[in-house]
């Protein structure tokens, strides 16, 4: 039986504003209900109005996943009844979508299909009390099985109401736990070159939405296994492991598993049944009224293209050819725009001491100097001193300073004048003929006991 | 067309008793039938909308604007509880 996995991944934009109204989208940690108005509460009468940063943002994104681009798109409602959607409905995209068909390779060579890329509003966050017992257990769903009988009452806080959030759905070509950490993590490392997202999980920034099925025969299975509440690269490894497991074993006994959406509860170490999967259409999915479609020029998507960072691929090719590094270095200081960035800044100020990229790649990479603490400059400066001294004696050094000394008696006598730009000369040839290998105050002292 | 009224009062969050299950089905499906006339009319050539407006790309900057103090977004709340808004259990 072979697992066929597909992935659903939410991708919180770090836009100033909220998707369709100016409230502040930056709720993490503030005071619970302060970031809302009336289009974000779902007051009646009020007009959603879509941010364009997000949208372009999202175009960007689908562009970076190798997507097309269509040049009309429109907003649908999405019909649910939660008290997290306080519309009643979420507005999102159905079948036109910002972004189509785009795709990435993993390391192994293996390609993985994006089906689209699309926008959406983030809900807002439930928090469970029970009686007097607090237990603030807050999902990012709100989807959270409660199994426990006590008297309680849900809170709402609509700070996150309305956030961008954009949605990025794979086809079913995963087959392992594996393929599937390394294209979440391609994912975080794009939306965050990109900066359109702090893709941190542990805040919510990036949510995942596995669904899980086991194949007999090589075809789609007739149900499938969606996984909610999975905040970690490990639980998605964990939770599909797990899944197919279980699965493996209801199918032995010749039964199908129950379509359902489940969740990983990590305390247990498995998933946990939380609701039949509602058919696509039950959504009753409609054209968004209040929101005209967008439709784009060519020239617009070609500029948003030119307006796109450096891509990892593109880093990585980059860093290879012009520093001469190998697979392996490159990979680590690609790994973050901050590492690379700061690499570069070093080899910049480096160039101009003869200190090559490859030297500062090696030493970043073995002493892993604090990137906020020691500036660029300031390592160059403990590159250049780690690497003096090196296999030359006082006595080798003498012996030059005489001989340069000897051989430019014209700038023995400007340095005695006063000029400093001969001592400089004749530091410079000392350095030379001992091919570079020695701090230049140490020349600076030989030439001056010398010249006593 | 038939409506499935059952399943359009559990999508709508809607408690139905009996006799108000029948009359509504009865009323949708005469909403329906109605509707149903525009299959009547020929759209060949005429190009397929969602919306009359004519307008595109109404979009704006991502700038902040003001929002609601906490007391005045929970004013009109039936009760609330530390800033939130408080409902009955959802679990
Ligand atoms: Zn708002």
């Amino acid at each position: 039986m072979k697992p066929v996995i597909g992935l659903e991944v939410h991708i919180e934009l770090k836009t100033r504003s909220k998707m369709f109204c100016g409230c502040s989208a930056d709720y993490f940690g503030k005071k619970p209900n302060t970031h809302t108005c009336p289009v974000c509460l779902g007051l009646p009468g009020a007009l959603p109005v879509p941010n364009k940063k997000a949208i372009e943002w999202c175009v960007m994104l689908g562009m970076a996943l190798n997507c097309k681009i269509p040049h009309f798109s429109k907003f649908d409602r999405k019909n649910y009844f939660y008290p997290d959607l306080p519309k009643g409905y979420q507005i999102s995209q159905y079948d036109e979508p910002f972004c189509v068909n785009g795709s990435i390779k993993l390391s192994t060579g293996k390609k993985i299909r994006i089906r689209r890329v699309h926008m959406e509003e983030d809900t807002a966050k439930l928090v469970h009390e029970l009686g007097n017992q607090k237990s603030t257990r807050s999902t990012s769903s709100g989807q959270e099985i409660k199994n426990q009988k006590d008297e309680g009452y849900s809170l709402i806080d609509f700070n996150r109401s309305g956030v961008p959030l954009a949605e990025i759905v794979t086809e079913p070509d995963f087959d392992d736990a594996k393929d599937v950490k390394e294209y979440l993590q391609k994912i975080q490392q794009i939306a965050r070159y990109l900066e359109i997202s702090n893709a941190d999980m542990e805040k919510g920034d990036m949510r995942l939405e596995p669904n899980i099925s086991l194949s007999k025969d090589g075809k789609l299975p007739s149900y499938k296994i969606e996984v909610k509440n999975i905040n970690s690269f490990r639980f998605v490894e964990k939770a599909i492991e797990f899944e197919i497991r279980r699965q493996t074993e209801i199918l032995q006994k010749g039964q199908t598993p129950i379509q359902e959406t489940r969740g990983w509860d990590e305390a247990k170490q498995k998933t946990i049944s939380q609701r039949t999967k509602e058919e696509a259409s039950d959504y009753r999915y409609f054209p968004e009224p209040d929101i005209p479609p967008i439709r784009w020029a060519k020239s617009q998507i070609s500029n948003l293209k030119s307006q796109m960072r450096e891509l990892p691929k593109e880093k990585f090719k980059r860093f290879k050819k012009d520093y001469e590094l190998s697979d392996y270095d490159t990979e680590i200081l690609t790994r973050e725009t901050t590492i690379a960035d700061y690499f570069e800044d070093a080899v910049r100020i480096g160039k101009n001491k003869n200190i090559d990229a490859k030297k500062i790649a090696k030493f970043i990479m073995n002493r892993k100097p604090s990137i906020e603490e020691v500036l660029p400059a300031k390592l160059v400066r403990n590159i250049e001193s780690a690497t003096t001294y090196v296999n030359i004696n006082e006595e080798e050094i003498k012996i030059t300073v005489k001989k340069v000394l000897k051989n430019n008696s014209q700038a023995v006598e400007d340095f005695k004048k006063g000029k400093t730009q001969a001592l400089q000369y004749l530091v410079g040839s000392v350095m030379r003929a001992l091919k570079g290998k020695v701090d230049p105050r140490v020349v600076i002292e030989a030439i001056e006991n010398e010249l006593k | 067309m038939k409506i499935n009224v059952k399943h359009v009062a559990k999508l709508a969050n809607l408690p139905l008793s009996n006799e108000e299950e029948k009359k509504f089905e009865k009323q949708l499906n005469e909403v329906l039938s109605y509707v149903e006339k525009l299959n009547e009319k020929d759209v060949e050539n005429i190009e397929e909308t969602n919306q009359t407006t004519g307008l595109e790309n109404v979009t704006r900057e991502d700038i902040n604007t003001i929002c609601f103090a906490q007391d005045e977004a929970l004013s009109n709340s039936k009760k609330n509880h530390n800033g939130m808004f408080k409902i009955p259990k959802i679990f």
